[in-house]
């Protein structure tokens, strides 16, 4: 500690590459961390709401590497039709919830703005927003009659809102898609985005409405989402909307579904696997510092070792044994590479701060990368330091004492 | 090995030609250092030179004796292989009844640390630690508990009359106060001998005439002590004087008919 306080300066250098290592560390798993607990909070309950799943002939989200048959046989698979949603709905256990949802990207003009804007539409069945917990901002929400009749209403979020109808109360008023007026009766409260994306640019008008034959064209429905009062009858649930549908679709107990369910799990799942990605990222950065400042730190070692080898030599020559002398550089070095890591630790985190401040990546100071960072530290010091440790060990007493 | 074309030296007693002529046996309980030809080589690039040519030598408890001889002598040598900091390439040394010349360098180390105290000319303290450290250190190699180690040392301090200075790094002290400080450090262990190579080559006269004085006090408190010297005066100090001369034991007399016999070294 007195040879390191001497060489502050040094020192400062010797510890840039650990402590740059570790900062990158600590920012990534902050920043990870940050937007792992914002998907599982916040975005996965946009996209799914809670014990929820939906039927649709292929699955939204595809992990990992397919080859080309899982492709082809996804682009094989029939339809879901609106026929299938009847004896679907029928199979269902008591307290399930669910919703027909068809959807499609379409071109929406209004007469307060000059530009007409391409916007995701869709038509739901009544319970849409109970599933989703959607609450209007402005206005109502689709009243029964309207889905009955299959009116020309709509509720819309707020971007929508903003860019159709700038500074005017939307409530009432009208939105042309393909040649129909729709009658705006509610905005929706805000959903907020993420990554830059927002969940406020939508439409949604009733299933029965003349837009559906835009959205789900011949019979054909994007997905029926359920929703169920617990966890447990999730499985229940699912099981019985599979049974209906592989008997719908013809399949024979060796074949497999040729549909897809998915959770707010398979979401989740998705949301892991980037996640793995970006932590592999995330340490493969770090571990060059690590690996730039364990070169250093050997490199000041040899020098502390050359520069104190009458030192080493008379702590032999008064009974020192290679075990002390190993030790002693041993926690040295690995008490520099941690003061290093320590530093790391501190502008690693308010590295995290500032790109959460900058950008829309949230940060979250993750207790256990603080624990992971320290022992890095530790163990760089000591990877790095055995080496110029083993010399010193060696080094002969007599010779060791006749250096100057 | 006895190297049979040197004749035993000048002064040889009976007694100790019988102790080092038992190649293989383990000395009598009372030889607390056995040496039977040592040799000490140096490659140095194709030239070997022989810094010990086979020595023998036998030192009793309690005994008091000066190395003496010209430059080059192997005075230095020899005291290393006897503080077992060097290891010799061939012949027997016996420590305290254990064969040294065969341990692996650990043993070595633990030897020095228990058996042996080393006075170095240069001092050799610590540069950044304060006395009471330097004496401290080879207590913390004996594994010795933090508060004991601190009784001990300050203990060691006060017999050299430094118990004052403790707190002082060494280049607070004067010459005289460094050596005696090593002398402390070398005395902490209570090793069985205090070996000393040129104690006083780097002090004036009066400093050096003050450590003679710890150096006799502690041989006549009964501790084996041997110390290299290159003055007569500080020679006369011990009771018995070995002089080398091209890595051999040239005389080897007690102080009284050293006068007399050789002259002076050189
Ligand atoms: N490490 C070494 N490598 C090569 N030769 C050495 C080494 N150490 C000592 N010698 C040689 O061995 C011989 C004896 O050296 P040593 O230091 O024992 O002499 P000395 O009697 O102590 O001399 P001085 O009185 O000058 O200290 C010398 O010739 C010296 O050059
Ligand atoms: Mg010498």
């Amino acid at each position: 500690m007195q040879q390191i306080r001497v060489q502050k300066l040094k020192s400062f250098f010797t510890l840039l590459g650990v402590m740059i290592g570790v900062t990158f560390l600590i920012a990534v798993v902050s920043i990870v961390g940050g937007m792992s607990r914002y998907m599982t909070d916040t975005l996965v309950g946009k996209i799914m709401a809670v014990n929820s799943f939906e039927l649709r002939h292929r699955p939204n989200i595809n992990l990992g590497e397919h080859d080309e048959g899982y492709w082809r046989e996804l682009w094989r698979r029939p339809r879901i039709r609106e026929t299938d949603a009847e004896p679907v709905i029928a199979s269902l256990p008591d307290g399930v919830r669910w919703a027909v949802i068809g959807n499609d990207n379409l071109v929406v003009e209004s007469k307060y703005v000059a530009k007409p804007q391409q916007v995701q539409t869709y038509t739901v069945t009544e319970d849409y927003f109970a599933i989703k917990r959607m609450e209007p901002a402005q206005g109502r929400l689709l009243s029964p009659q309207e889905y009955e009749r299959g009116m020309p209403v709509i509720v819309i979020g707020e971007d929508v809102a903003k860019y159709f109808f700038p500074s005017l109360d939307p409530v009432n008023r009208q939105v042309t898609i393909r040649g129909i007026p729709y009658t705006v009766v509610g905005v929706m409260e805000k959903q907020g985005s993420a990554f830059g994306v927002s969940f406020d640019k939508f439409i949604i008008a009733p299933h029965k409405s003349a837009l559906n034959r835009y959205v789900n064209a011949h019979g054909v429905i994007d997905a029926i989402m359920f929703q169920t009062q617990s966890r447990e009858g999730l499985q229940t649930a699912m099981e019985s909307v599979r049974q209906v549908m592989r008997a719908r679709h013809g399949l024979r107990p060796n074949q497999k579904d040729n549909f897809s369910l998915e959770t707010s799990d398979s979401a989740l799942e998705f949301w892991n696997k980037i996640k793995s990605y970006l932590v592999m990222a995330g340490v493969a950065l770090p571990a060059i510092g690590l690996v730039v400042g364990a070169i250093v730190i050997m490199n000041i070692m040899l020098v502390a070792v050359a520069e104190r080898t009458r030192e080493i030599g008379i702590r032999k020559a008064l009974g020192a044994r290679r075990k002390d002398i190993m030790s002693q550089f041993l926690v040295e070095s690995a008490m520099l590479s941690t003061l290093g890591a320590a530093l790391g630790i501190i502008t690693g985190f308010a590295f995290a701060q500032v790109i959460a401040a900058v950008t829309p990546l949230p940060a979250a100071v993750e207790l256990w990368s603080v624990l992971v960072g320290i022992s890095i530290g530790a163990g760089v010091g000591i990877v790095a330091g055995v080496y110029p440790a083993s010399r010193a060990s060696l080094l002969d007493p007599i010779a060791a004492l006749r250096q100057e | 090995m006895i190297n049979e074309t040197v004749e035993a030296p000048l002064g040889m007693t009976a007694e100790r030609q019988a102790v080092v002529t038992e190649v293989g046996a383990a000395p009598p309980k009372d030889w607390i250092i056995v040496t039977r030809g040592i040799k000490r080589e140096y490659d140095m690039g194709g030239e070997i030179v022989r810094a010990l040519r086979g020595v023998d030598i036998a030192i009793m408890r309690n005994e008091y004796v000066a190395i003496m001889g010209p430059s080059g002598s192997g005075k230095s040598t020899l005291m290393n292989v006897i503080g077992c900091l060097d290891t010799p390439n061939a012949g027997e040394y016996w420590l305290n009844g254990k064969e040294v010349s065969r341990m692996t360098d650990d043993e070595l180390a633990r030897v020095r640390n228990k058996e042996i105290g080393f006075v170095f000319q240069t001092f050799n303290l610590l540069p950044r630690a304060t006395a009471l450290h330097n004496v401290e250190l080879p207590l913390v190699y004996a594994g010795v508990a933090a508060d004991e180690r601190k009784r001990r040392a300050k203990e060691a301090l006060a017999r050299v009359q430094l118990e004052t200075r403790m707190d002082h790094r060494p280049n607070e002290l004067s010459g005289g106060q460094r050596q005696r400080v090593a002398i402390a450090r070398a005395l902490v262990n209570n090793p069985s001998i205090l070996l000393a190579d040129e104690p006083t080559g780097n002090l004036d006269s009066t400093t050096s005439e003050e450590i003679m004085k710890v150096f006799e006090s502690l041989a006549n408190q009964g501790q084996t002590v041997i110390m290299v010297t290159h003055e007569q005066d500080i020679a006369a100090h011990a009771r018995r004087v070995v002089v080398l001369r091209d890595g051999l034991v040239a005389s080897d007399d007690r102080r009284s008919s050293f006068v007399e016999k050789i002259g002076l070294a050189g």
